[in-house]
């Protein structure tokens, strides 16, 4: 159960982070609809969270709820990749990390509805209809910065070839996954690596983007391992239950 | 071009709230392009399961009858009544029609 | 030539008092247009700048559930500006020169949002309050005369009825909670009430333009009724959850409704002036982000273009 509950808690941790990058946009879209739009894809990413959330509490099965997990766990138990960490530096890192993850969230959704746990497939089933929208939408977005002005070119290839370095992370497997892809509960990510980078290449030809030369890259979430931004992020989001720590909210 | 930063054209957004019902306006969205449009519709006017169809136009292909022809176009129609089916009496009785 | 006009008017105020809606390529008096247009840009602003206070919570929203109600209210906030500008739109000035009318000043927003918000309770005093304000003045303008802004009005109402609800649940909750969260929840409230009441605008005897929305029925209640009607259905709200409006003159009546101590009038017109505490925090933020936008639009603009 241990290395079930750890790979429930990578998935929710993923879409909470991400959920919560996205969040912080909020009335700081470049024009009301897209305000709007952002918005609400990060609000499928924290109902994608709460309920991955709600099934980790479920299989610890140690009186923890999913608000505890969100709120009480600290950095190094947060096993989110690094990629969804990174801060709003401009629109295009906005556009960039959202697209890299997903496409990465297709595939693997792709996948793991067809899970022998139900549980997760039946959140993968639900979670792939709306990352499929996301991912349409992403993927039009790096078409019109990359083809777009001078301007959107040059910030759009920056924000790719600052966040290629997190992309290598996406498909790190360890024991977990082994004994999990063993039950059929969790997915070979080298296959999904295949996909996305199918994806990528063919988003990046119709956008001019050039896919940068690998270099240094980044690695540790599996571990809870993080950027230093994580720290940050968790600061903020659990300050109020941490500090009154007998208050219901 | 003078004007190189602007909200996009306006687009007008109906929605169909089910299967079989006709499509109504629902409002109006700014968008650079069609693909956005819709999108920018979707997330905005079905955000609360209203719809299960969606269509948007260019506002500016929106052909509208002018308030000065109001007259001419709507009221030759005040006198027609046998156009409505309350014109035509039916035994009582008589079910289904 | 004047008596065409004369006539115009004649007819323009005949079908308002016959409840007939003005539509946007009907005759209306200059007077009228230059109204709606500003009523309902200031409307869409405030929507829009209301996301800041309420928007300075999100991420750090205690719960998961209380994260994403919070998220998606705000949303509906400028889902609500959206509805707005785009029934400003069909008097013919476009959106863009709405936001430079508000970038200069020129345009005003509700001064509520002038005020910070400091603990976790305003998320619920601004649910209840603020939301609470603005629904007794939207039901009421569901009916007002132009025809777009009406139609505006029924889907925001629609839309609009729970968040008063869902600030209300937050107070209850802190109300319950422990005795840092009743203090919360007290701060709230003696930091919202005045201003609140003050979304309703000067008394009907200090309101210049009122007489006229009240006969163009642009505006269907005067700022007192509604006002009043408010503070009616909020005291005993208030003293449900135990708490206490701050107002040591607040006196129940025998006809049920209440009296209550004056505005600070000078108060109100600070901030209406651009001396709150936020008013230059908010505006610059509204700014920052669309000139941090810039660049996107004009990277949409430029790729529409090439598509064509």
């Amino acid at each position: 159960m241990k290395n079930l509950f750890k790979y429930i808690l990578r998935l929710a941790d993923n879409s909470l982070i991400l959920g919560h990058r996205l969040s912080e946009n909020c009335s700081w879209g470049p024009y009301l609809e897209e305000d709007i739009s952002i918005t609400n894809t990060a609000l499928d990413l924290l109902g994608q969270a709460e309920e991955l959330l709600i099934y980790a509490a479920e299989v610890e099965n140690e009186g923890r709820t999913a608000d505890d997990l969100a709120y009480k766990r600290p950095e190094i138990e947060y096993y989110n990749v690094q990629l969804t960490e990174q801060p709003n530096e401009d629109f295009a890192h906005i556009q960039v990390r959202q697209f890299f993850m997903d496409a990465f969230n297709f595939y693997l959704y792709s996948a793991l509805k067809n899970s022998s746990d139900t549980t997760i497939a039946a959140i993968s089933a639900k979670s792939l209809k709306e990352v499929t929208y996301h991912l349409r939408r992403s993927s039009e977005w790096m078409i019109r910065l990359g083809k777009g002005t001078s301007e959107s070119k040059e910030r759009v290839n920056k924000a790719v070839n600052n966040l290629w370095q997190f992309t290598s992370e996406l498909f790190e497997m360890d024991e977990v996954d082994e004994a999990l892809i063993s039950e059929g509960i969790a997915v070979d990510l080298n296959e999904i690596k295949k996909l996305w980078n199918d994806k990528v290449t063919e988003i990046f030809e119709m956008a001019n983007i050039s896919k940068p030369e690998d270099g240094y890259k980044a690695t540790g979430s599996r571990k809870g391992y993080h950027t230093e931004y994580l720290g940050y992020i968790l600061a903020e989001m659990q300050y109020l239950p941490r500090a009154y720590p007998t208050a219901k909210w | 071009m003078s004007n190189t930063d602007n909200q996009g054209p306006l687009w007008e957004v109906f929605t169909q709230k089910k299967a079989g019902l006709a499509f109504k306006h629902s409002g109006s969205v700014h968008a650079y392009d069609k693909n956005l449009a819709i999108e920018a519709a979707r997330d905005l006017f079905t955000r609360r399961n209203e719809g299960t169809g969606l269509w948007v136009v260019k506002s500016e292909d929106i052909i509208a009858v002018a308030p000065e022809d109001s007259e001419s176009f709507f009221e030759p129609a005040d006198d027609k009544i046998y156009r409505h089916p309350t014109f035509f009496e039916v035994p009582d009785g008589v079910k289904n029609m | 030539m004047s008596e065409n006009i004369e006539e115009l008017e004649r007819q323009f105020q005949e079908k308002i008092d016959n409840e007939v809606k003005i539509e946007p390529r009907d005759w209306m008096p200059d007077g009228y247009r230059e109204h709606v247009a500003r009523q309902m840009s200031q409307h869409a602003h405030s929507e829009v700048i209301g996301m800041q206070p309420e928007g300075n919570w999100i991420t750090r929203a205690p719960s998961l559930r209380a994260k994403k109600i919070l998220l998606a209210k705000i949303q509906d906030e400028a889902g609500h500006g959206l509805y707005l500008y785009s029934a400003a739109e069909t008097l013919g000035i476009s959106r863009d020169t709405f936001l430079q009318w508000l970038h200069e000043g020129k345009a005003k927003y509700s001064s509520i949002f002038n005020y910070p918000s400091l603990n976790w309770a305003d998320m619920g005093a601004i649910g209840w309050l603020v939301d609470g304000a603005a629904i007794v003045n939207q039901v009421s303008l569901q009916k007002t005369s132009y025809g777009p802004y009406s139609r505006a009005m029924v889907r925001i109402c629609k839309e609009e009825s729970f968040h008063q609800r869902q600030g209300y649940e937050i107070m209850a909750k802190m109300m319950a909670g422990t005795k840092e969260q009743q203090q919360m929840a007290q701060d709230a409230l003696n930091r919202f009430w005045w201003p609140s009441l003050m979304m309703f605008g000067p008394h009907d005897s200090d309101s210049a333009r009122s007489s006229k929305a009240l006969k163009w029925k642009i505006k269907r209640e005067s700022n007192d009724t509604l006002r009043q009607r408010f503070i009616d259905k909020t005291i005993p709200q208030a003293e449900f959850i135990g708490l206490k409006v701050p107002d040591p003159d607040a006196v129940l009546q025998p006809d049920g409704s209440y009296k209550t101590g004056e505005i600070n009038w000078d108060e109100f017109w600070n901030v209406v002036k651009g001396n709150g505490p936020c008013n230059k925090q908010r505006l610059d933020h509204h700014i920052k982000a669309h000139e941090d936008g810039k660049w996107v639009r004009e990277a949409c603009l430029a790729f529409a273009e090439n598509q064509n």
